[in-house]
């Protein structure tokens, strides 16, 4: 497949077009929402603050707002270019694995058992149940002679969350008042928590973004196959296990600012990868700034497709994700 | 009368066509071997003669009628097929197996008649079976276990039978007892055979009539001795060769050339090149 | 050695061929089956022997013992029978059509759609008649069975893309779910989320009467279909040269699975596990073929339900812990040795 971008210039004018994109839906979700407001008072709220209640709300709510969807989508971005590398299944996803589902767990365990409710203490075990519930997987599908498949995947996947899902089930049915606490936060969200949250993970985002693209060359060798990466004296084992340390910290993060948000890290990739061609470090690139403009969007549509009342965002990732699941599955794999 | 014959056949994957208004028969009651190298189309020939794959132009005449107009019971009463490499489920019986054999004949209400035991039981005998018939197949060596699906295919009681490389995965020993077996059954019960084989050596000794496909039709077709020739090995298969007779049969034999080795042979058989 | 019983009338107007062994192992289990429903009659706030349970439906049980047996307690036993040997029967169906050991239909994202109607329906007809459920579970079943046909439809439908896509039906049904469960009132989110988890709680005999018709008609339908699950264990090769319309065949049976589980979910909500769990303990013991697994696998479906019932209701009383809970607990594990297990496939 010939890339719709193909040489240097076409690729750096395209991140230029996608930023200014990303501007505008930025500037679109300062402004739109319950409560319209302008520029002008968007840029009052910080030169000429006054108290009133749209400064507070772009201070408190918009502002925060565009920097995590930012800040997620782009890790949710490079997270689903790793773990398709990774995998080498162009259907891989946190969702997909059982990650937000493990995720989800923890927190009603913790909820629960514990008696934790901050949500600080959340995200970290948020953290956690992704970790182990990604590692499971990841092990349960590399079983065999064959090794990863993205039909063993998949399948440990649905399972683990099955699994998770009904345990979870078990203990609200059992503790009703965690129900509310926690129906929220497992709905995954951009909005509603302040950008204290986002500071306090923005080192490890960082850290990971950095690793993501020093690693974007050995992992293109490893792309050609385990055993030819071998054969060119590359340590598969170490790349495999920093690349799985990294998707961790991105998706772990993401989830500890947003909550579970699946099918960002699926489409990106595919759609970067249809932009720039085979070169890793840009299809990272897109796909991180995609994953941005995509959540900046979703965040959007979910203010206004059930106002006043909002759509968790991880229901519209997943509603917009499906079908592009669906057609990856139906016309991608063949290959292999 | 021919048992299969292709009229104007084209078949296609996607756009690409693999085999272009072939007119091709084939003869009753004998041994026909494709032949051609990887990616020639000749499985998918064989796929499409058993209406495994439709033809995208073209008909496939079974006893002189098409058999995208019988329904497939009765294609299936006439002809059946092994396809390459097919897996059993785990833990079905080699009785099990064969037993789905009688699937065109069966219904609703008549599941298992006198003559579908007696056709399962001579499978199994003809396969000599029979002692394993209650093993599962999946515990089977590879010859057993290909013996199976034929067995399953003769409890079909089928004239025509195709196979589509049955002796892939096999070794050599084994390789010579499933053509052996199909040999038989071609001289005794005079079914005919049609099946792609690799090995050319065991393709002259077992057939009859040799069908060499190459460039989206039939290069060549008749008697192995006709067809087999150094001309026909370096357009079908892009390689240098000597035809020798077999010491065995007579039949013929195809010895190919190494590059780097020309040097090393004999000076009196060198002359011959 | 004889293994086989073959059933003839004259000139083989109908035959049929039976395996000893699955006939004696079928006898087996229906038996386990009673003896567990037996127990489990007995055991509950008060606790009845259970020769007493028996007592009580040969007609000399004391008043107090029926009363307990037959109106509280019996139709939960009951509805447990049903829903394992539907969710068991299905799962049979599905793994036979699938070709792949770890396919159910609550993997395939079927159950979920039947959830998306049945919470979808709570929701907007509170309340309508709840004896409407069925058939609604039912239509959403069908809807996402048809769904997942249409779109893993290419040429035909192969296990792999049935999989893959199954997955992504059932993930889409989740969040439909989700959102509906956000929009829904407090009491009927409790409702919902019991219903994810799948409980069968507080069922009487008018549910009995509701789902009996489906579930006795759909297993026996399933029965005289198995040759055709059987011919498709084969491969779709074989299964066409053989002469089985292959297409044809995997649809009705698809639509066979989903109403089944459209069943099951009516009146138990999304019981994960069990038609994973019960056709592959069936195989273990009487080997692949269909007719067989279906018969087996109904009773130990039937067996897994009464005991995770059982355990919900009792061990952490007056807590009743959702069945589906404990299918669960039992089946994610199992679900990732078939995976180890069958690592090579």
């Amino acid at each position: 497949m010939r890339a719709l971008l193909p040489n240097s210039f076409s690729k750096i004018s395209g991140i230029f077009i996608i930023l200014l994109f990303m501007a505008y839906l930025a500037y679109a979700s300062l402004i739109f929402g319950v409560i319209d407001t302008s520029w002008q008072n968007a840029v009052e709220a910080y030169t000429n603050y006054n108290g009133t209640n749209e400064h507070i709300i772009i201070k408190e709510v918009r502002v925060p707002r565009v920097l995590n969807a930012i800040a997620v989508g782009f890790s949710l971005g490079i997270a689903g270019t790793l773990l398709q590398s990774l995998t080498r299944n162009p259907v891989a996803d946190s969702e997909l694995f059982g990650l937000n589902a493990g995720a989800a767990l923890f927190v009603v365990i913790a909820i629960t058992f514990f008696g934790i409710s901050s949500l600080t203490l959340f995200t970290w075990i948020a953290f956690a149940g992704s970790a182990i519930a990604g590692i499971i997987v990841y092990i349960l599908g590399s079983f065999g002679r064959e090794g990863l498949s993205p039909v063993k995947l998949t399948l440990a996947g649905a399972a683990i969350t099955a699994f998770a899902a009904s345990m979870r089930h078990g203990m609200l049915v059992i503790n009703e008042k965690a129900l509310d606490e926690v129906l929220f936060w497992l709905s995954g969200s951009v909005g509603g928590r302040n950008v204290d949250y986002l500071i306090s993970v923005l080192p490890y985002m960082l850290l990971a973004w950095i690793a993501a693209f020093l690693l974007a060359r050995p992992i293109q060798t490893l792309l050609m196959g385990e055993d030819v990466a071998k054969g060119l004296g590359q340590r598969t084992m170490l790349v495999k296990i920093i690349t799985g340390v990294v998707i961790v910290l991105l998706s772990g993060s993401a989830v500890a600012v947003a909550g579970p948000i699946g099918f960002v890290g699926l489409i990106t990739p595919h759609l970067a990868r249809y932009l720039v061609g085979n070169d890793t470090r840009w299809i990272m690139l897109y796909s991180g700034l995609l994953g941005s403009i995509l959540l900046l969007a979703a965040d959007l549509g979910a203010r206004f497709i059930a106002m006043p009342a909002e759509v968790p965002i991880g229901v519209m990732t997943a509603l917009i994700g499906i079908p592009f699941f669906i057609y990856v599955a139906r016309k991608g794999l063949s290959k292999g | 009368m021919n048992a299969l014959e292709t009229r104007q056949l084209t078949l296609s994957y996607g756009e690409k066509n693999i085999i272009e208004s072939l007119d091709l028969t084939i003869p009753r009651g004998k041994i026909t071997v494709f032949i051609g190298s990887n990616g020639c189309g000749k499985s998918t020939l064989l796929r499409s003669l058993a209406r495994l794959l439709k033809p995208k132009e073209g008909a496939i005449l079974l006893d002189g009628s098409s058999i995208a107009k019988c329904s497939t019971k009765e294609v299936a009463k006439r002809l059946s097929i092994l396809p390459q490499g097919p897996t059993a489920p785990e833990g079905l019986t080699v009785f099990q197996l064969v037993k789905q054999g009688r699937y065109p004949y069966q219904n609703w209400l008549q599941q298992w008649s006198e003559e579908d035991e007696k056709m399962v039981n001579k499978a199994l005998e003809a396969t000599q079976l029979s002692e394993l018939a209650h093993r599962p197949v999946d515990s089977l060596s590879g010859g057993q276990r290909q013996r199976a699906w034929i067995a399953m295919t003769l409890a079909q009681g089928t004239e025509t039978i195709l196979l589509d490389e049955p002796t892939t995965y096999l070794d050599m020993s084994h390789q010579i007892e499933i053509l052996d077996l199909l040999d038989e059954l071609n001289q005794t019960e005079q079914r005919t055979i049609i099946m792609v084989l690799h090995d050319l050596n065991l393709a002259c000794r077992y057939a009859h009539h040799i069908i060499a496909v190459h460039d989206q039709t039939v290069y060549a077709e008749g008697p192995p001795e006709e067809v087999m020739t150094e001309e026909l090995v370096r357009t079908v298969f892009d390689m240098d060769c000597q035809i020798t007779l077999d010491p065995l049969y007579d039949t013929p034999m195809c010895i190919p050339y190494s590059k780097n080795r020309l040097a090393n042979i004999p000076r009196k058989k060198a002359e011959v090149i | 050695m004889r293994n086989y019983h073959a059933l003839r009338t004259k000139k083989d107007l109908l035959s049929l061929h039976l395996h000893n062994k699955t006939l004696w192992v079928s006898v087996i289990f229906a038996f386990l089956t009673v003896i567990v429903a037996v127990i489990s009659l007995g055991m509950g706030e008060m606790n009845i022997h259970p020769i007493d349970v028996v007592k009580v439906f040969l007609g000399m049980g004391s008043e107090q013992h029926a009363l307990i047996v037959q109106q509280f307690r019996l139709p939960r036993i009951v509805i447990a029978i049903l829903v394992g040997a539907s969710l068991a029967a299905a799962g049979s169906i599905m793994q036979g059509i699938v070709r792949n050991p770890l396919a159910a239909p609550d993997i395939l994202g079927i159950s979920g759609g039947a959830s998306v109607a049945a919470v979808a329906f709570l929701l907007w007809f509170e309340t309508s008649s709840i004896t409407w459920l069925p058939p609604i579970a039912f239509l959403g079943a069908t809807l996402a069975t048809l769904l997942l046909y249409v779109v893993a439809w290419k040429k035909g439908v192969t296990p792999f893309r049935l999989v893959l896509i199954g997955v992504g039906i059932k993930i889409a049904a989740s969040a439909i779910v989700t959102v509906l469960i956000m929009f829904s009132p407090f009491m009927l989110q409790n409702k919902a989320v019991l219903w994810l988890t799948g409980s069968i709680y507080g069922v009487d005999w008018s549910d009995v009467i509701m789902i009996l018709p489906w579930s006795a008609g759909l297993i026996l339908l399933a029965g005289l279909l198995g040759r055709r699950v059987n011919i498709q264990h084969l491969g779709d090769d074989i299964a066409v040269s053989v002469g089985s319309r292959l297409q044809i065949d995997r649809f009705l049976l698809l639509i066979i699975c989903a109403a089944l589980t459209g069943t099951a979910v009516s009146v138990g909500g999304e019981i994960s596990f069990v038609a994973l769990l019960a056709p592959h303990i069936a195989k273990q013991i009487i080997g692949p073929s269909f007719g067989g697994v279906l018969v087996v696998s109904t009773f130990i479906g039937s067996i897994i339900m009464l005991v995770a019932d059982l355990i919900g209701r009792v061990a952490f009383a007056p807590v009743d812990v959702p069945v589906g809970v404990f299918t669960s607990a039992v089946g994610a594990p199992f679900f990732i040795y078939l995976l180890y297990k069958n690592r090579n496939r």
